[in-house]
């Protein structure tokens, strides 16, 4: 039942026939015509894209997938009229500290699957039993298998508190959150929301701009002259993303226009979500032409695309976008938490986050670290590193 | 191909429904399946294609494309020739309603003075155009290919029309000031979009244009980004599914939403004669 409070497990079983008709829609692909350049500076790549719909239809299989998922623990509950599914994997180990993964666009639980042992087994891992950590990955209101918003509201906010009750339900009386992408946002008005319980955040992904600079960004100044080399670098990426990232710009100001590609052709969805960043893109373009990504495979990049079409959820994933745009609030802008926070800044995210801006922007940095390697996707693509970044943050909040 | 397209829209899969009353998460559920079911069961591709193919169509390679044009002269002597160009989301088929008044004004209401003999190009990559496979048909490139189409055609005096893209070739064509081009006609002043901050804002009249551009800027603007930026990623799915390629081109400016949508929702047709009575006008002194 839909919004039912009770806890109740969940088991991921797409139809044999969802299966069947993703195949024959894929085959069925309309390809255009090459871009006529030689780079990504058009968007997506014909070549990559041949690449991935070849082995999607033909290779791909979806029920190693579920498996995989069906193999962890995962549950409903109804939370503020929404179910949220969640995967929880307790620690072997006594006190544990519970942690609560938010996931964000174009992700969804699956980015977090390979964090999953090292954070509940640190000592299977490199780590020490005491860095152990109970694990909580809901999907987000529209996304996967939690349900979709009927009406608007689910912001950021508003999920913040839905995790606070989670956890609440789950019987965490202390627990820390974590996110990247959306996750930081959610994981920011965690902090700024200070429920009972919470006793810190880590973010991947730092909003850290100040106000006045975001004004000259949107103004298209060039970068003040006052900024250091790190603030530059910043003001030129955040600048960039501003103007070149159409998908975040229609996710804000027309979700469902948008949501017409994204439910109706396979393809169309699979370009939209390899469209992230110029940097995770050129990764996933060499991964579909056989190259390594860290630990991502191509099979995993699938689960994810796959797991948004069979659930059908990009609208009500994309509306996200719109429910930040309608109040007026740059994503970037300076999360402005006095909470103990934890910030490590992966050297490929699309954004580089200065120290500086960082401290301003989060009052009480209990720990800022550049991690060696990792972008966008640094769960997914550097798990026992990002790991070891959770395990450093929080030693001090156990 | 047609069948095609009909076996894609019946097999459409949609999304859940917009959470708003209005327009304001973009096109709304309601119209769109409204416009699919016309177009997969009412919808005949065959009465476009034989009006098209009543006028006089053309094909001629310029600058190593291949242009398509409709053409068609006037029945009356000294006819003023007019290119137009079209935009996006739009094509030739956009223009086909003036031909007839433009050409022939006597049987519209209007005076055989003010007679057109018309040049109606489908831009690069549109169409029965070419599509280029490298990049460098900018504004101005395509207005360089007019010019060489008009005089190839032999028109000296001439003029020529634009709104939204076509407003940007015939600026650019205006501004190259090609040999017989006497006057240009806009109806959309493309380069305020540009230059947001230097509109200026003495009188009402200003500053309601420059708020109405402002409000394009920050809430119409996502198409124009994706596509000035990405246009490769979003070409996967138009390309892939018909009534994403509908729900896109349907996004287009608050104002044509919702004349389109009231027309696939109420069935009531939007428009009339105005566009043709003003182009008779404004044209009126170059004669």
């Amino acid at each position: 039942m839909n919004g039912d409070p009770a806890v109740r497990p969940f088991h991921v079983d797409i139809a044999d026939e969802a299966i069947a008709d993703l195949r024959r829609r894929i085959a069925a692909w309309r390809p255009p015509e090459q871009e006529p350049v030689d780079d990504q500076s058009q968007g997506v790549q014909l070549a990559t894209v041949q690449d991935l719909a070849n082995y999607w239809a033909n290779d791909y299989d979806w029920r190693r997938c579920e498996a995989k998922l069906n193999a962890l623990p995962q549950f409903v509950t109804g939370i503020d009229g929404l179910d949220v599914h969640f995967i929880h994997v307790r620690s072997p180990q006594q006190n544990a500290l519970p942690v609560i993964v938010s996931h964000g666009w174009p992700g969804s639980v699956i980015e977090q699957l390979k964090i999953i042992e090292p954070l509940t087994n640190p000592a299977g891992h490199g780590g020490s039993a005491a860095d152990a950590f109970d694990v909580v990955i809901p999907s987000l209101p529209g996304y996967g298998f939690s349900g979709k918003p009927a009406a608007t509201g689910w912001g950021p906010d508003r999920i913040a508190r839905a995790w606070a009750v989670l956890m609440e339900r789950l019987g965490y009386a202390r627990y820390v959150a974590q996110g990247g992408d959306w996750g930081t946002a959610v994981s920011a008005a965690m902090a700024r929301q200070a429920p009972d319980g919470l006793a810190g955040i880590h973010v991947s992904f730092a909003q850290m701009v100040p106000l006045e600079v975001l004004g000259h960004i949107r103004n298209g100044d060039p970068a003040p002259a006052s900024l250091s080399d790190a603030e530059k670098r910043a003001y030129e990426q955040v600048a960039f993303a501003t103007y070149h990232r159409g998908y975040g710009v229609i996710q804000g100001t027309r979700p469902q226009s948008i949501g017409y590609s994204l439910a109706d052709t396979p393809v169309g969805l699979a370009a939209w979500l390899l469209d992230h960043d110029a940097g995770t893109y050129e990764h996933l373009a060499q991964l579909f032409a056989g190259q390594p990504y860290g630990a991502i495979t191509r099979d995993d990049w699938l689960d994810n695309t796959s797991l948004y079409w069979f659930t059908n959820t990009p609208t009500s994933a994309a509306r996200l976008y719109w429910q930040q745009a309608v109040t007026g609030k740059n994503f970037y802008a300076a999360a402005d938490v006095s909470f103990p926070a934890a910030v490590t800044v992966f050297p490929e995210e699309y954004v580089h986050a200065p120290r500086s801006w960082t401290e301003q922007a989060y009052h009480n940095l209990t720990y800022f670290h550049e991690a060696e390697r990792g972008g966008h996707f640094a769960a997914w693509e550097q798990p026992e590193l990002f790991s070891e970044e959770l395990r450093a943050a929080f030693r001090p909040l156990r | 191909m047609i069948a095609d397209l009909r076996r894609r829209i019946a097999a459409t899969r949609w999304p859940s429904q917009e959470l708003v009353k209005d327009r304001s998460q973009g096109v709304q559920l309601a119209t769109l399946q409204k416009l699919a079911r016309y177009w997969a069961t009412e919808y005949d591709w065959r009465m476009p294609e034989s009006k098209l193919n009543a006028l006089p169509q053309f094909t001629t390679e310029i600058d190593g494309e291949n242009i398509h044009f409709i053409h068609v002269k006037s029945p009356h002597a000294d006819a003023l020739p007019l290119i137009i160009t079209h935009g996006w989301p739009g094509s030739v088929i956009e223009l086909l309603e003036v031909i007839g008044p433009l050409t022939d004004p006597t049987a519209h209401g209007g005076s055989a003075e003010d007679a057109f003999d018309l040049v109606l190009p489908s831009m690069t990559g549109y169409g029965f155009s070419g599509q280029p496979i490298e990049a460098g048909w900018d504004p101005g490139r395509i207005a360089r290919a007019w010019a060489e189409l008009m005089r190839r055609l032999g028109y000296t005096p001439y003029v020529g029309q634009g709104g939204d893209q076509g407003a940007a070739v015939t600026d650019a064509t205006g501004g190259q000031a090609p040999e017989g081009l006497v006057g240009i006609h806009l109806n959309f002043l493309r380069n305020a979009l540009a230059n947001v901050s230097g509109l200026p804002a003495d009188s009402e009249e200003e500053r309601a244009a420059a708020a109405a551009v402002n409000a394009f800027r920050t809430g119409g603007f996502g198409y124009f980004l994706e596509q000035a930026t990405r246009p490769q990623t979003i070409g996967y799915a138009l390309l892939d599914s018909p009534v994403a390629l509908a729900a896109w081109m349907l996004d287009h400016d608050t104002d044509s939403y919702y004349k389109i949508s009231r027309a696939f929702v109420d069935g009531q047709p939007a428009g009339g004669q105005l566009f043709s009575e003003e182009l008779r006008a404004s044209f009126r002194p170059l004669r």
